[in-house]
């Protein structure tokens, strides 16, 4: 699903260069759960916003389902994360002024899907993640767990190839925590790829595969015995 | 995208989250299209207004007299007396023919002298007394009230002695539910009958509601004046320059009275086509006026919305990151500031023209029943309203396009760590 090979990515911060990735080479396979560990700094969160199509490479190679993902132009960037991929990030990110219902249904507003559709599909994912009865409320009168689980809910609207969550439990008690990595498990389990970058080492284990950053390289790559979330629950 | 419903949801929602700053947004351009409107459709009332006042006499006519000459030619001495003659007339008309009517006039009353006593039973008053031929109407309109009319030549002919009154005259010699209409007054020491009343207009010169017209020709037999002719009055034809004939006019007259033709106090004369067309110039330079004072103030309001919605992009950089992470498009998010934009730009627009029009519609019914102000009808033409609104649109494109430019200026990846 992903093919990542020798990938190097700098930053200019004034006359230094921030030399973030150092030739990471990195494959995942369609249904996998992986999460990117690793303190701050090691281009945990710059790997996978150049996944994510937020960043772009230096040099190295990226694939994402077959697709080269080379010549990126904002337009371009756009269509591809639109279609590919589903952001939850750590501070949930939702539009303040729409309701849980309209902000799953975004990412299809700019698929130019027809409003009624939208609506339909977006509560289809509302319902999902259990939350079919707050459609009409807007995020602030939700719960930070709600809140995650409807941006979830818009990740998956568009139906992208892989979800990519950056500190998905960042924000949330451990409780909550468990309750979304249950959720992002049981969608894992539906056969979605999944993403995630976390500090967290509970988190990490409820994942398949925890991959190790450190200062820019990959120290580490180990599937591991997931564990349930629902165990935590 | 402008024709999507899904479009104009999201632009309504975007701008109605921050309903102050909207609101305040919007009366800044609504201020100044309110002020366009007002402004222009008081010029325009203004200019129907000086338009009524002059209605009632044809533009392009002006009035001749004499004076006293002052420049010494052909033997003559100066501070000779000039005396207009009737057979004047005639000769203005055959060497001008640019001259469409030529009304010689008499009075008695006005321009100094006494104002006849007029008499009817036991009342009695001084009104000026005029001898005019039929013709006169043709240049200065008069109204007859129905069941009377206005001199005819018959009356010329035949020296008849009858008059038209004036309303005061009817007020204050006739009882309230007396049709004077036939009856007689006494003009200094004759009978004359009344043959109509006519009704008094604002702006008719120096004539008044009081004023009583009798023939031509019998003013002459009454007060033995002969061939004398007071002054003339004289409307050229439409398409004749007014200021040229005027010129042509005095030329003839001093040739036939022997004046010098330097002399220019000898023949005094009032140009109502000239005065008019310095009203229409003064009212079309307020139109100008309040045409660039309106746009001015449009574009202050319009660039006041560029100002909210720099900020407002500023604010929601965060939100615009979260939309284009899920798929919009550069182009998307500009196309929705833009149109944010020029939607804010249209609405508050189409709100000021219609206060615009209501303080209109108010101001004109404040001043319908004033006369004697020259203001009528203020109206704002079409054309105007939607070169109005064009400009509204392109001004809110164009400045739509900065904030528009600096909402994806910003990488969305920079976008989302914005806190």
């Amino acid at each position: 699903m992903i093919v990542i090979k020798d990938l190097h990515k700098s930053y200019k911060m004034g006359s230094n260069v921030l030399h973030v990735l150092k030739g990471i080479n990195f494959n995942v396979e369609e249904g996998e759960m992986v999460a990117i560990m690793g303190s701050s700094g090691s281009g945990k969160s710059t790997l996978l916003n150049i996944v994510g199509m937020l960043d772009l490479l230096d040099t190295g190679s990226y694939t994402l389902d077959g697709v080269p993902i080379v010549n990126l132009n904002e337009t371009k960037a756009a269509k591809y994360r639109n279609k590919f991929l589903g952001f939850i990030f750590q501070s949930f990110n939702l539009i303040n002024y729409k309701t849980a219902l309209e902000n799953v249904a975004l990412p299809l507003y700019y698929q130019r899907v027809p409003k009624k559709e939208r609506d339909e599909k977006a509560m289809q994912y509302l319902t999902k993640v259990g939350l079919a009865n707050w459609a009409t409320h807007l995020p602030s009168e939700l719960s930070g767990g709600q809140k995650q689980r409807v941006a979830i809910a818009r990740a998956l609207a568009a139906q992208p190839k892989v979800l990519l969550a950056d500190e998905p439990t960042g924000a949330l008690d451990s409780t909550t925590s468990y309750e979304v990595m249950q959720l992002l498990q049981e969608i894992n389990d539906e056969g979605k790829t999944l993403l995630v970058v976390t500090h967290e080492e509970d988190i990490a284990k409820m994942c398949k595969r925890i991959v190790q950053l450190k200062d820019g390289v990959i120290i580490e790559d180990k599937k591991v015995n997931q564990v349930r979330a629902s165990e935590y629950v | 995208m402008i024709f999507r419903r899904d479009t104009w949801t999201e632009i309504l929602s975007s701008v109605t989250k921050n309903k102050a700053r909207t609101t305040i947004t919007v009366i800044g351009v609504l201020w100044g299209i309110f002020i366009y409107i007002t402004l222009s459709g008081a010029a325009k009332g203004l200019d129907n207004g000086f338009e009524r006042q002059f209605e009632r006499v044809a533009m392009n006519s002006m009035f001749v007299w004499t004076q006293q000459t002052s420049v010494p030619y052909k033997g003559f001495k100066t501070g000779r007396f000039i005396q207009l003659k009737l057979n004047d007339v005639r000769t203005l008309k055959t060497k001008i023919p640019e001259v469409q009517h030529i009304a010689p006039r008499n009075a008695k009353g006005v321009f100094g002298g006494d104002a006849p006593t007029i008499t009817r039973d036991l009342k009695h008053g001084k009104y000026n007394v005029y001898g005019d031929f039929p013709v006169v109407v043709k240049i200065a309109t008069k109204d007859i009230y129905d069941g009377g009319r206005f001199l005819n030549e018959e009356d010329i002919k035949h020296n008849r002695k009858v008059c038209v009154i004036g309303e005061r005259t009817q007020r204050e010699l006739f009882n309230e539910d007396e049709n004077p209409i036939g009856h007689f007054i006494k003009i200094d020491n004759s009978y004359f009958q009344v043959i109509g009343i006519h009704k008094f207009v604002q702006g008719g010169g120096f004539e008044d509601d009081g004023d009583i017209y009798i023939p031509f020709t019998t003013f002459r037999k009454l007060y033995n004046t002969g061939e004398n002719v007071g002054w003339l009055a004289i409307a050229a034809y439409n398409d004749a320059d007014v200021i040229e004939v005027e010129k042509k006019v005095k030329k003839v007259l001093k040739d036939i009275h022997s004046v010098a033709p330097e002399d220019e106090r000898a023949i005094g004369s009032f140009n109502l086509g000239e005065i008019f067309n310095k009203v229409q110039g003064f009212s079309k330079g307020l139109t100008f006026l309040s045409l660039v004072v309106g746009i001015a103030t449009i574009f202050a309001g319009v660039i006041g919305i560029g100002n909210i919605l720099l900020i407002s992009v500023k604010e929601r950089t965060r939100e615009l990151g979260v939309r284009r992470a899920l798929g919009a498009t550069p182009n998307e998010v500009k196309g929705q500031i833009i149109l944010e934009s020029v939607f804010l730009t249209l609405v508050s627009g189409i709100l000021g023209i219609i206060l615009g029009a209501l303080v209109l519609a108010g101001i004109n019914a404040a001043t319908q029943d004033v006369t004697d102000f020259p203001y009528t009808n203020p109206t704002v033409p079409i054309p105007y309203i939607i070169g109005a609104l064009l400009i509204m649109i392109i001004l809110g494109t164009l400045i739509g396009l900065i904030p528009a430019q600096r909402a994806v200026s910003i990488k969305p990846i920079d976008a989302l760590r914005e806190e």
